[in-house]
């Protein structure tokens, strides 16, 4: 492969215009700042410390708040216990957070979250990670629909099938299914990269923007303004390290995996002047 | 929004009264308005069990003169009953304004439907051999403490509690429908049928029957028709995700099946959890766990996908 530096590589990938995502903000206003800058109602925590909970008998809103006075006491750790698919549960965390979930969450688990590193065992239902800024959120069995819907940054992996609409309107990061997804994945997506190891249902990547998706297994149909592209050394480079990372692969390697963008013949209105935008609206 | 489940026992009966009441109470934050019970025990021969009510929750409100007319109307069934020479084995009045009758009758149950439910005010539930139809108004355990349905015993059931959006509050509207007029068939459905007015115009040309405003109940009739057209459950099931537009997601059931189908956008959520001894779905997991506490496989079932399983 020929030998590019980061940022030559970051265009190449379309990922140069994700750095408005997120913790990754603060780096783009100010380098120095880096991690340190905290939002408000995030905390600073000790990820050698510890904490538990047991969900069983809680509200959602009450096992979410005994996260947030587990991170107010500096717990950097924290697992939840018998999560028994409530919903919302793991939401608005602002900050670095080991947190594992040792079971099932419901509806829109860890939304709008911006820095954690989340461990679900189970499995996750409609909505997962909705608007995920920053950070990690694996899930060791299946997803329901609308995963990782609108995520801007960060990596949301599972690792059994998914949905429907799977990265519906992604605007950046990284959404990996180590098995199947439904229909309409990666509808409207603007950024970042939707990689599907398993087969993908009808109308793949229709009326997407930007971004690419990979899939490994077949493809029912691409939707509107999807169209095949060639898999390039960089690519592949990329898919096998991300893959790696998580402990998944291509059930016939990375190198024949499909890979999809947007043919952009429906972008007619990013191409206007601003005076012509102004005629159009 | 609206909730629906769906559970079967393969081989036994088990509480499924309870294991429904439990999962639909569940999902009361998808629907306040009312809740529906499909029960199905045991197969009776030579005996249907028939559920009907002869007013609305809310006329007993309304008036002085609604007891003496329920009174009324609850004689003219019986008498007509007799009239088509059926016997009332067993009439229990469940509340003021819903029954539950073991009938003997070997005639036409088309013909004996559509004579009692010319009574003014009369609705028949469900006419079945193994299945009761229960619904009203109020949540899921509201409508089982008021029918009694902790301690039913049965190998499958399905249920709904909704919240309307496009019909009233009344029972009339709630889920489960029967399958009129075909025994034992019952439904319940999340979603809207952007299609019902055509279809159902097209139905009641043909003189089928529809007894609310409510678009689901349009499902319950196409199955129906497709039945007595001689498609058996699952190929009426595939005919229907390709003939009504919208965002659905259906549960039926038989006396011997449990069956599921979504819509080909897949707009509505389903969970699965298929075990050795049972077969649960419900619109959220949070319903199946409140029967399953322990960590189990769960799944969603994909766009046009349709299901059924055998007790």
């Amino acid at each position: 492969m020929e030998e590019l530096n980061k940022e030559q590589k970051s265009y190449q990938m379309g990922m140069h215009t994700e750095q408005l995502a997120g913790r990754t903000q603060q780096v783009f206003f100010s380098p120095e700042e880096a991690e340190n800058l905290l939002y408000p109602g995030a905390f600073d925590v000790d990820f050698d410390k510890r904490g538990e909970l047991d969900a069983a008998d809680l509200e959602p809103v009450a096992v979410n708040l005994k996260i947030r006075e587990l991170m107010g006491e500096g717990c950097g750790t924290i697992e939840v216990h018998n999560p028994g698919a409530k919903h919302s549960l793991g939401v608005g965390i602002l900050n670095r957070l080991w947190l594992h979930f040792e079971g099932s969450l419901g509806y829109f688990g860890c939304g709008l979250i911006d820095g954690p590193n989340v461990r679900i065992k189970g499995r996750v239902g409609w909505s997962c990670a909705e608007n995920m800024l920053a950070g990690t959120v694996v899930i060791e069995k299946n997803a329901g629909s609308c995963f990782g819907a609108a995520i801007r940054g960060g990596d949301l992996i599972c690792k059994g099938d998914v949905g429907a609409r799977t990265g519906i309107e992604m605007k950046g990061g990284t959404i990996i299914v180590g098995g199947r997804t439904g229909v309409f994945s990666g509808f409207m997506m603007q950024r970042g990269r939707l990689v599907v190891l398993g087969d993908a249902g009808p109308n793949l990547g229709d009326s997407m923007y930007d971004g690419i998706v990979y899939v490994g297994g077949k493809i029912a149909s691409l939707g509107t303004d999807a169209i095949p592209a060639e898999m390039t050394e960089l690519d592949i480079a990329w898919l096998s390290r991300k893959l790696k990372m998580y402990g998944l692969e291509a059930p016939d390697g990375v190198k024949n995996m499909h890979k999809i963008v947007a043919g952009k013949k429906l972008w007619n209105y990013d191409n206007l002047e601003p005076m012509e935008k102004k005629i159009v609206l | 929004m609206c909730g629906i489940a769906g559970i079967i026992h393969r081989g036994g009966t088990a509480e499924i009264g309870r294991e429904m009441t439990s999962m639909l109470q569940s999902l009361k934050h998808r629907g306040p308005d009312s809740a529906g019970f499909a029960v199905y025990g045991l197969p009776r021969s030579g005996e249907f069990i028939m559920r009907f009510k002869v007013a609305e929750q809310e006329d007993m409100a309304k008036g002085f003169d609604i007891l003496r007319q329920v009174k009324e109307r609850r004689e003219e069934v019986d008498s007509r009953i007799r009239s088509m020479a059926g016997e009332i084995l067993e009439a229990e009045e469940v509340t003021e304004y819903a029954f539950r009758y073991r009938v003997k009758y070997d005639g036409d149950t088309r013909r004996f439907t559509d004579f009692l439910e010319d009574v003014d005010g009369v609705e028949i539930m469900s006419l079945g051999r193994g299945l009761e139809l229960i619904k009203d108004l109020g949540d899921a355990t509201q409508v089982s403490e008021q029918y009694h349905l902790g301690q039913f015993m049965g190998t499958h059931a399905i249920g709904h509690v909704r919240m309307a959006t496009e019909s009233d509050v009344d029972i009339r509207s709630a889920h489960p429908y029967w399958a009129y007029p075909f025994q034992d068939v019952s439904l319940v459905h999340n979603g809207q049928l952007t299609n019902y007015w055509s279809k159902r115009r097209e139905f009641e040309r043909r003189g089928l029957r529809f007894v609310s405003d409510c678009d689901s109940e349009l499902i319950a009739v196409y199955l129906a028709d497709k039945l007595s057209d001689g498609f058996d459950l699952e190929d009426a099931m595939n005919r229907s995700v390709e003939d009504l537009d919208g965002v659905f997601t259906y549960v039926v059931a038989t006396a011997e099946c449990l069956g599921m189908a979504k819509d080909v956008m897949a707009a509505k959520p389903m969970v699965l959890y298929e075990g050795e001894d049972c077969i649960v779905l419900a619109s959220e997991e949070v319903a199946i766990r409140s029967i399953f506490p322990h960590e189990i496989e769960t799944f969603d079932p994909y766009e046009g996908e349709v299901r059924v399983w055998r007790n």
